[in-house]
C-alpha cells in the first residue's frame, strides 16, 4: 500500500522533533544541570546539592508552597458552583443559550485586564467596600488589597471568578450529551429536584468532575502566575503574602538574576507535573471515552 | 398540582441564574461605566451610573496611549506562533496519522505528555541561552518559544483529528500516484478546517493573553505585548482609575468583540484547549 519512500515520514516530523528539543527537550535538560551549579551568566562550577539546600532553608521558598496550596481551596468552592450552575441551566428555562455565552464571558477576558479591574472594584475605599458599608456590612468591609491576611484569599476569589467559567461550560457540554430518558424516567418516579440532581445527574457527571478537578489542582500548582503579578502589584505583596512558586523562580530569573537557584525550583515543579500528569491522563482518557474530549 | 410545585422550584433557578449573571458581569459593568467618569466625579460616586458622559479618557489614549503598539505587537507574537506551530503540527501529525515509521507511537506519547508541564519550568534555561544569542526582546526568538509551547496541544488535537478521517480516500488518492503533500494539502487539511480553526483559537487566544513568557523575553519597551503593558500602564495611571479602566475597556475590545462573532468556536476551542 506504502508508495512513500522510507525517509519521508521523518522528513515530516523532522521540524516537530526540533521544535520539541529546542523549546522542551533542551530546558529540561539544563533545569537538572543548572540545579547543581552556580550559574552566574551563562554557565558556572559544580556546587553539587547547595542549590537545593539553600531553597529548602529558605522561609521565603516555603512560603510560596504554601501558598500554592493554600489556592487549592478554591477547587471544591470552583466545582460546586460549576456544578450548581450547569445543572440549573440543564433544565433548560427560557433563554439558557444566552446564558450560557454570558457565564463564559469571565473565561474570555485575560487575567491581566480582569486583575486590574478587581483591583480598582476591591480598593479599601472602592466599590465594593463603599456597597457593603451601606448595607450594613461594615465587618465584610476589608481591606481587600493592602493586607496581608487578607490579599491571598481575594486573589482566591478572581481565581474562582474566572475559572468557574470553564468549568460550567464543560459540566454543560457533558449534561447535554446525556439520554434524557433517564431524567424523565426519573420525574415520572416522582423523584424531587434534588433527588434527580444527586442520583442521577452527578454520577453520570462523574468522568468529568474528576477531569476538572485534576486540571484546576494543575492549575493552582502551577499557572497562577498572570493572576499574582498582577494582583500584587509585580512583587508577590503585599509583604510576600501572595508569593507562589512560579514567582519564585521568575524573581530568582529576573530579579535577582540566579538561575542556579531558578533551576531547582524548575526542577521540583517539574517532578510534581510528572506526578499530577498520571491522574491527568487517566482522566483524560475517560473523558475521551465520553466522547468529551475533542 | 405538579404546576404549583414549578413554580417557585422555577422562580428560584432563575434567581440562581440572574445572580450567576450578575456575577459574571459586574466587573465589565463597573469598567465600562466607570470608564465614562470624570476623575472628580468617581470620588464622590463608585457605584452608579455616570452623571455626564465623559469620552476624554477614550480620547486621550487613542491619540496619546502605546496600548495599540501593544496590540499590534501581541498580534504579531499570535500570528507568528500560531503559523509556525501549525505548520509544523499539520506535517508532525500527518505523518504520525497516517504513515508508518518507527518510533511513531514515542513521539506521539512524549509529545502528549509534554502538555502536562507547566511553561515556567522551561523559562530559565532558555532566558539563559537567549541572553547568550542576544535573542531577548526579539519578536523571531519569542515566537519560536510560544510556538514551541503550543505545539504538543496542536499535535494531540490534529493527530485525533486525523485519524478519524476516512482511509479509503487517502489510499484511492495514494494508488492515483498523489504526492503525500498534495494529500495533505488537498485532501487532509480541507476535511480539518473545523478543527484548524479551533486550534487556531485557543492557540491565538493562549499568545495573547501570556504574561510570563512577554514579561521575562521582551524586555524591551518598544517589543511590550498588550498584557505585559497592561501591568506598565495599571503602574502608570495608578490613582487615575477612570482613564485605567478606559484602557483596559479597549485592552478588552478584540477579544469580547471576536468572541460575540465566533462564540460558537470560542466555547468549544476552549473546551479542547482545558483538555491539556
Amino acid at each position: 500500500m506504502r508508495q512513500y519512500s522510507r525517509f519521508t515520514p521523518y522528513l515530516y516530523v523532522l521540524p516537530l522533533v526540533l521544535l520539541l528539543a529546542f523549546v522542551f527537550g533542551y530546558p529540561l535538560v539544563r533545569i537538572f544541570e543548572f540545579s547543581f551549579k552556580l550559574v552566574r551568566g551563562i554557565d558556572g562550577p559544580w556546587i553539587g546539592f547547595r542549590n537545593y539546600q539553600l531553597i529548602l532553608g529558605q522561609d521565603l521558598f516555603w512560603d510560596s508552597v504554601r501558598h500554592n496550596l493554600f489556592l487549592l481551596l478554591a477547587v471544591p468552592a470552583m466545582v460546586i458552583w460549576s456544578l450548581l450552575i450547569s445543572v440549573v441551566l440543564y433544565e433548560r428555562i427560557n433563554g439558557w443559550k444566552l446564558y450560557r455565552i454570558v457565564l463564559f464571558f469571565p473565561y474570555i477576558l485575560a487575567i491581566p485586564i480582569i486583575a486590574v479591574v478587581m483591583k480598582k472594584m476591591f480598593q479599601l475605599s472602592g466599590p465594593v467596600n463603599e456597597v457593603l458599608n451601606g448595607l450594613h456590612l461594615d465587618f465584610l468591609a476589608l481591606d481587600w488589597i493592602g493586607s496581608s491576611d487578607v490579599a491571598l484569599w481575594t486573589v482566591m476569589l478572581l481565581i474562582i471568578w474566572r475559572e468557574s467559567a470553564l468549568g460550567i461550560i464543560l459540566f454543560l457540554a457533558r449534561l447535554l450529551s446525556l439520554d434524557e430518558s433517564l431524567i424523565e424516567a426519573a420525574k415520572l418516579e416522582g423523584a424531587s429536584w434534588w433527588q434527580r440532581v444527586w442520583y442521577v445527574l452527578v454520577p453520570q457527571m462523574k468522568v468529568v468532575i474528576e477531569f476538572y478537578v485534576v486540571v484546576s489542582v494543575i492549575t493552582m500548582l502551577s499557572s497562577v502566575f498572570a493572576y499574582v503579578y498582577m494582583m500584587g502589584s509585580g512583587r508577590g505583596g503585599p509583604g510576600t503574602s501572595t508569593m507562589v512558586v512560579e514567582f519564585y523562580i521568575f524573581n530568582a530569573l529576573v530579579r535577582t538574576s540566579l538561575p542556579g537557584i531558578a533551576s531547582a525550583v524548575s526542577v521540583l515543579l517539574f517532578l510534581v507535573s510528572l506526578l499530577l500528569i498520571i491522574p491527568l491522563f487517566a482522566v483524560r482518557r475517560r473523558a475521551n471515552e465520553q466522547e468529551l474530549g475533542s | 398540582m405538579s404546576r404549583s410545585k414549578a413554580r417557585p422550584d422555577n422562580a428560584l433557578k432563575h434567581g440562581i441564574l440572574l445572580l450567576a449573571t450578575f456575577l459574571a458581569l459586574v466587573p465589565s459593568i463597573f469598567m465600562i461605566l466607570t470608564s465614562l467618569k470624570s476623575q472628580d466625579e468617581y470620588t464622590f460616586n463608585k457605584v452608579g451610573l455616570p452623571h455626564a458622559l465623559v469620552l476624554d479618557h477614550f480620547k486621550s489614549i487613542l491619540f496619546d496611549s502605546p496600548l495599540f503598539a501593544w496590540m499590534g505587537n501581541s498580534a504579531i507574537l499570535a500570528g507568528g506562533a500560531v503559523l509556525l506551530s501549525t505548520v509544523v503540527s499539520c506535517l508532525g501529525a500527518y505523518a504520525i496519522a497516517m504513515m508508518r515509521f518507527k518510533g511513531r507511537s514515542l513521539l506521539f506519547s512524549v509529545s502528549t505528555a509534554l502538555m502536562a508541564v507547566p511553561p515556567v519550568v522551561m523559562i530559565v534555561p532558555l532566558f539563559v541561552l537567549y541572553t547568550q544569542l542576544d535573542l531577548i526582546s526579539t519578536f523571531r526568538g519569542t515566537i519560536v518559544i510560544y510556538a514551541g509551547l503550543i505545539t504538543p496541544f496542536s499535535v494531540y488535537l490534529l493527530t485525533t483529528f486525523f485519524r478519524t478521517l476516512p482511509k479509503e480516500i487517502f489510499e484511492s488518492a495514494r494508488i492515483d500516484g498523489a504526492g503525500e503533500l498534495f494529500i495533505l494539502w488537498k485532501i487532509v487539511l480541507p476535511l480539518s478546517l473545523p478543527a484548524l480553526l479551533t486550534l487556531v483559537v485557543v492557540n491565538a487566544l493562549y499568545v495573547w493573553n501570556d504574561l510570563i513568557i512577554a514579561i521575562i523575553f521582551l524586555q524591551d519597551d518598544a517589543k511590550r505585548t498588550l498584557m505585559a503593558g497592561i501591568s506598565v500602564f495599571q503602574g502608570r495611571y495608578e490613582a487615575q482609575i477612570p482613564l485605567t479602566m478606559a484602557g483596559m475597556v479597549i485592552a478588552s475590545a478584540p477579544m469580547v468583540i471576536l468572541y460575540i462573532a465566533f462564540q460558537k468556536y470560542f466555547i468549544r476551542g476552549l473546551m479542547a484547549g482545558a483538555i491539556k
